[in-house]
């Protein structure tokens, strides 16, 4: 343990705090645009991991698509349905999920986490000191044959059908147009 | 460099939380925010193993990036059913919404 170790435990342990304490705000808070705050915090959370894990790229997406534009979509949809004025009931059988829940985490523990434990990896150096993907390289194969470029225009098909889905879904239906329908 | 459990950890953990949120929450806003935390404890998972195992590689990094997207369509679509629903029904709770039952 060196004093750098110190310092990413320290910025891993304050990331956790972050995200978790407002993951539990988002399932706890009867005030649904709080919600959407504290929503913000855990992503700004999950987007600290991403640089302690050297993914600066996905640490930068993370803050401009999650928390810029997806966090934003649910404030004005919390806001569009009026949200804030259903306070009553927050929970169907909480108890049930609460153990549903729990039960989940130690099976995950035991299943997946339990085998690694105390292993300290990577204990290779080569791995640590390896030459490690930057953006660049993200952008190459997201173009090129042998990378992604199937999936990338798929991917790009998609969130386009999805936007122009969401527009026709949520467009509201112009009086004489309803007339026509019904 | 921080042990890798200790990220699978918490990603466990957030993935627990998002999973309560999603089978409990009443509000369907409040479900579809439970759902990107799930999706958010997935990346990390994948980051990790990514940065641990096979730094030399792309293919968890751009598998993120992937996640990202695919989220951004399903907040976007399923915003937009749940405002739909609202605009008929005035409500946000998705047992409400069974216009579809026979």
């Amino acid at each position: 343990m060196n004093d750098i170790n110190i310092f990413l435990i320290l910025a891993w342990v304050v990331f956790t705090i972050i995200t978790l304490g407002g993951a539990l705000g988002v399932v706890t808070t009867r005030n649904l645009f709080r919600g959407t705050i504290w929503l913000m915090v855990s992503l700004f959370g999950v987007a600290g991991y991403y640089v302690l894990l050297e993914a600066p790229f996905l640490a930068a997406v993370q803050v401009l698509v999650y928390i810029g534009a997806i966090a934003i979509l649910f404030t004005f949809a919390v806001m569009l349905t009026r949200s804030l004025t259903q306070l009553t009931d927050r929970y169907n059988r909480p108890i049930a999920n609460v153990v549903g829940a729990v039960l989940l985490f130690v099976l995950l523990m035991v299943g997946v986490i339990l085998p690694i434990w105390f292993t300290n990896e990577p204990v290779d150096p080569a791995i640590i000191n390896a030459q490690v993907q930057d953006t660049r390289d993200l952008g190459e194969a997201l173009v090129s044959k042998d990378g992604f470029v199937i999936p990338f225009e798929v991917v790009s098909l998609l969130l386009t059908a999805a936007m122009i889905g969401a527009i026709v879904i949520a467009r509201e239906v112009e009086e004489d147009e309803k007339g026509k329908r019904a | 460099m921080i042990p890798l459990w200790l990220y699978l950890m918490v990603s466990a953990a957030l993935f627990s939380i998002g999973t309560f949120g999603v089978l409990s929450r009443r509000n369907g806003v409040a479900v579809l925010m439970s759902v990107e935390l799930m999706l958010n404890a997935v990346n990390i998972n994948l980051i990790a193993f990514w940065r641990y195992l096979t730094p030399t590689e792309i293919n968890g990094f751009a598998f993120t990036a992937f996640v990202v997207v695919i989220a951004a369509a399903e907040a976007a679509v399923g915003l937009a059913i749940i405002i739909s629903v609202y605009r008929s029904r005035r409500s946000v709770i998705p047992e409400e919404a069974d216009m579809l039952r026979g």
